[in-house]
């Protein structure tokens, strides 16, 4: 069940990647990919989520179950406390754009296919329609609305304007962040590197040559589409 | 007055340059509100339950247990008891409650019975079909003799799937009464002034008590025009209640009942003569998008000859409805008329570019453009080097090159613009146009900085508010020639009013002045140029205020494009796997007001193409009648890593440019496919005549046609 539990490692703490070794497993013990193998090989992501919750339970010297009713929680939320009382079947995406008004993380699929909602754990990108709100206490979320804001656009930001790699912009969130995940771990990936890391999150209206040219901006590199 | 044209050439200031979307930051950032983001104080949610039959009666609805829930505020029925329920996922009853996840176990607690009846989902076997609607053949010349007597033929069946438009921001709204009278909906909609006539209607209210606002909007492609019964619950519920309701579908209903692209079956019969020009045409098509059928596919496309026929039948079917999509029945149209030429190429051993060439006259008054653009195409691609007969290609991974021809309207809809100049130097147009992504916002305020010589940064756009001048809904390409045109005469009728009522406080005649780069001049040279802000002071306290309209007085915009689309793919022949090396478009729009825009439309439909063609398809069961891919895991897109790379040329300059704005959201979507199909045809050297060219259907083809 471990791999299935985010880090409790800050970020900083993690061994540094490479750009050669750029495999899923550099990314912790809970990247998407793995979180997703990780649940289906549990068969449900709730085995992990219960032992999470009983090892927050034993750190207070009291054991229990939280829920089925509404619980009160606590976040760390682009570096803001936020506290709310949800049922611990909420998800985080749920709790975020339903509960806390930050609706940047968009619900697409809401089964952990598009990557729309896209949010930082820790440093590391995850789905946050496929992790409860519960246990991200304790963690360090990032939204898109963390990345950086209209007046002070983090680079991937003002690159995915630049090369308009958003149309709609409904999935456009979700590729932000995972854009500035992608280049934490490999500040100068190639196209391999950001097709894999990027290949998690999904557009309808098509733009990819966009962001392949937002993101080789944002690395400091050429900026051809395509 | 104002004489309406479009700037020349060397006097642009901001068209045609390479103009980043306003909304860039606020969309990047996360901080653009959407729809599905409008979060009300007091807000109920509301969430639908489906029929889970293709076809069924309703015979029973027990709600009791879901009324007595905690937090369910209202229990609302939508289709009653002795309903007949003609496709799976059709909305039954809806459930609101005061948070997401009380009305799913509301909705859930629902019990409704059925009698179940027979379905038909399995359209491609027409036969079968139990309400087939054949329609006469359409035939010119003598088709049937023209063939007999030609010494090339070719015949084939060609398939096109069934898909979604997959909207990522779900179909849905927010609704909130103001008083017993006035309702605002904050919509996903692509045509903010007919959803408040349609929802007016449908509630008794007047139109104009219905205020929609859209700023932004997560997606459409021709599915979102109605307010749809869903809009008209959701204002109910919100009445009935007396609060805010949020109702967005969920993606299971997303993909089954809000919105199809119909399929296209067809079987084709071609002739050509010994110097390859297509003298006969012969096709039997039939489709369908749900239980209305569908309409016939526009065939032979693109080219018309003296010897042809063509009849279709409609088959309608128990799944969930048609809606437009992106230039509705030309994909598909495209699909089976450029495979069908390219088989005759084939079979008259010409390259496709050739024989495509020899037969352009056919295409009618776009020859000359098709030549240009096949021309441009061919360099960019390469393809008079590298293009070899079908099946020269060797080995287990194979490559190929496919062309295909695509045509449009995109003349410009009926559009309302009301441009104010105020004293402070602003500039404002408000228009109740929306922006569905495609740049409606950037648009007009280009034309609108253009016009008054002034910076993007100098101007503001007021629009996604029903309440605004109308504007016609977003669809079918006709929006930038529509908005371009309203705010382009506005604003010209609004420098001549600030003109007017400045030219007397400045001593001088109207015609004495005008506006260039931020300044005011004076054509005699009397006085010293001013800076805009400096003589915008002199508009005083009122603003001027000025209208104009599409279509007017003056030729700003046109219609019809054609375009040309080349793919280089690899097929695996031991898999079936296509894989797409790079895409080329080269495509005309007449003026294009901002290239970046410009060319992201573009972009973005070759990536919608390759996605359609490669991947896409709602998979009905015919036992069940149940869509089996009601999710994005089997209802695939392609990703950022399969769509190889794109090449995009837009044709500008002398004999584009003086014909005015053009729409683009539709033609660079509808050839992609067959171009991928012919590549994949040319790479393997077998027919690979299905979309979506799935591992299984091209391995079946390679091993014989055994699917």
């Amino acid at each position: 069940m471990a791999q299935t539990r985010y880090p409790k490692t800050p970020r900083e703490e993690q061994p540094e990647a490479t750009v050669d070794s750029a495999e899923t497993k550099a990314r912790g013990p809970f990247s998407r990919r793995q979180f997703l193998r990780g649940s289906a090989a549990a068969g449900a992501a709730s085995a992990g989520l219960l032992s999470g919750i009983l090892d927050g339970a034993e750190a207070q010297g009291e054991p229990g179950v939280a829920g089925p009713g509404a619980v009160d929680m606590a976040f760390k939320i682009n570096g803001k406390a936020y506290v709310a009382t949800l049922e611990p079947r909420v998800t985080l995406l749920d709790a975020l754009r339903n509960h806390l008004d930050l609706t940047g993380a968009k619900k697409v699929c809401d089964r952990g296919t598009c990557g729309a909602c896209t949010v930082l754990l820790n440093g590391d990108p995850v789905y946050a329609c496929s992790v409860l709100a519960i246990e991200a206490q304790g963690a360090d979320v990032t939204t898109v609305e963390g990345i950086g804001s209209p007046a002070n656009m983090h680079p991937i930001q003002q690159a995915f304007v630049d090369h308009d790699a958003q149309q709609c912009g409904f999935c456009t969130p979700g590729f932000v962040v995972a854009s500035a995940a992608l280049l934490n771990r490999h500040p100068n990936p190639d196209q391999d590197t950001v097709h894999r890391e990027l290949g998690g999150n999904l557009c309808r209206c098509g733009t990819y040559a966009g962001i392949r040219a937002a993101v080789a901006q944002a690395a400091g590199g050429g900026t051809t589409n395509g | 007055m104002a004489e309406y044209t479009w700037p020349a050439a060397g006097d642009r200031l901001h068209i045609g340059k390479h103009i980043s979307r306003l909304d860039g930051p606020v969309k990047a950032t996360g901080r653009a509100k959407y729809a599905y983001d409008v979060n009300r104080r007091g807000m109920l949610w509301a969430i639908m339950v489906q029929c889970p039959h293709a076809h069924a009666r309703i015979t029973s609805i027990d709600a009791s247990a879901a009324e007595a829930m905690d937090g369910v505020v209202k229990v609302h029925v939508i289709q009653d008891v002795g309903t007949e329920i003609q496709w799976a996922h059709d909305e039954i009853v809806a459930v609101a409650a005061t948070s997401e996840e009380v009305a799913r176990d509301g909705a859930a607690a629902v019990k409704i019975e059925y009698e179940v009846l027979s379905h038909f989902v399995n359209e491609r076997a027409v036969d079968e079909a139990p309400d087939a609607q054949p329609a006469q053949a359409e035939t010119t010349g003598d088709p049937a003799a023209a063939m007999a007597s030609a010494p090339t033929k070719s015949s084939g069946s060609y398939h096109v799937a069934q898909i979604a438009h997959c909207s990522l921001e779900s179909h849905g709204q927010v609704a909130e009464w103001q008083d017993e009278e006035n309702v605002t909906l904050w919509a996903s909609t692509q045509a903010i002034s007919g959803v408040a006539s349609q929802l007016g209607e449908q509630i008794g209210i007047p139109a104009s008590n219905v205020h929609v606002e859209t700023q932004y909007m997560g997606g459409g492609f021709g599915s979102k025009f109605s307010v749809d019964r869903w809009g008209v619950v959701c204002a109910q519920i919100a009445r009935d209640t007396g609060r805010p309701v949020k109702l967005m579908l969920d993606r299971d209903q997303e993909v089954t009942v809000a919105g199809a692209r119909p399929s296209t079956h067809a079987e084709v019969s071609t002739a050509a003569d010994a110097d390859g020009n297509v003298v006969a045409w012969d096709s039997k098509s039939w489709g369908s998008g749900g239980p209305a059928g569908a309409n016939s596919p526009p065939l032979p496309y693109v080219f018309a000859f003296d010897n042809q026929t063509h009849a279709h039948t409609s088959v309608p079917t128990n799944t969930g409805p048609a809606r437009a999509w992106r230039a509705p029945r030309h994909p598909q149209a495209c699909l089976v008329t450029m495979r069908a030429l390219e088989d005759l190429a084939h079979a008259a051993g010409m390259d496709p570019l050739d024989f495509f060439l020899k037969n352009i006259d056919k295409t009618g008054e776009r020859a000359g453009t098709y030549t240009e653009e096949l021309e441009k195409g061919a360099e960019l691609m390469g393809w008079r080097d590298r293009w070899r007969p079908r099946g020269s290609a060797t080995g287990t991974v194979r490559s190929g090159l496919g062309l295909a021809l695509h045509t449009w309207g995109g003349r410009g809809h009926r559009s309302n613009c009301e441009v104010l100049a105020y004293r402070d130097g602003l500039v404002e147009a408000r228009i109740g146009s929306q922006d569905l992504g495609t740049g409606t916002r950037t648009i007009i305020a280009l034309v609108l900085a253009e016009t008054f010589g002034l910076g993007l940064e100098q101007v503001k756009v007021t629009m996604g508010r029903s309440v605004l001048p109308a504007s016609g809904a977003s669809g079918g390409s006709t929006t930038v020639g529509g908005v371009s045109g309203s705010t382009r005469r506005a604003a010209l009728n609004a420098v001549d009013a600030v003109f007017e009522r400045i030219a007397p406080r400045l001593g001088t005649e109207m015609a004495n002045l005008e506006l260039r780069n931020g300044q005011l001049h004076f054509k005699d040279g009397s006085m010293a140029a001013m800076p805009w802000r400096q003589a915008a002071a002199l508009i005083g306290v009122n603003p001027v205020s000025a209208t104009g309209a599409n279509p007017g007085p003056g030729q700003l915009n046109d219609s019809g494009v054609g375009g040309i689309q080349m793919a280089d793919v690899s097929v695996d022949m031991d898999t079936g796997v296509v894989s797409i090396n790079r895409m080329v478009a080269v495509q005309d729009c007449g003026l294009i007001l901002d290239m970046k825009l410009a060319e992201s439309q573009v972009y973005g439909s070759l990536i919608m193409g390759v996605t359609y063609a490669l991947t896409e398809e709602r998979v009905f069961d015919p036992h069940t009648g149940q869509m089996l891919n009601a999710d994005m895991e089997f209802y695939k897109l392609a990703g950022i890593e399969d769509v190889g790379e794109m090449i995009v040329h837009m044709m500008t300059g002398p004999g584009y440019d003086e014909r005015g704005v053009i729409g683009l959201g539709e033609p660079p979507v509808i050839a992609p496919g067959a171009a991928i199909a012919n590549a994949a045809t040319n790479a393997t050297g077998v027919p690979i005549n299905e979309m979506p060219m799935t591992p299984e259907r091209v391995l079946a083809a390679i091993n014989g046609g055994m699917a």
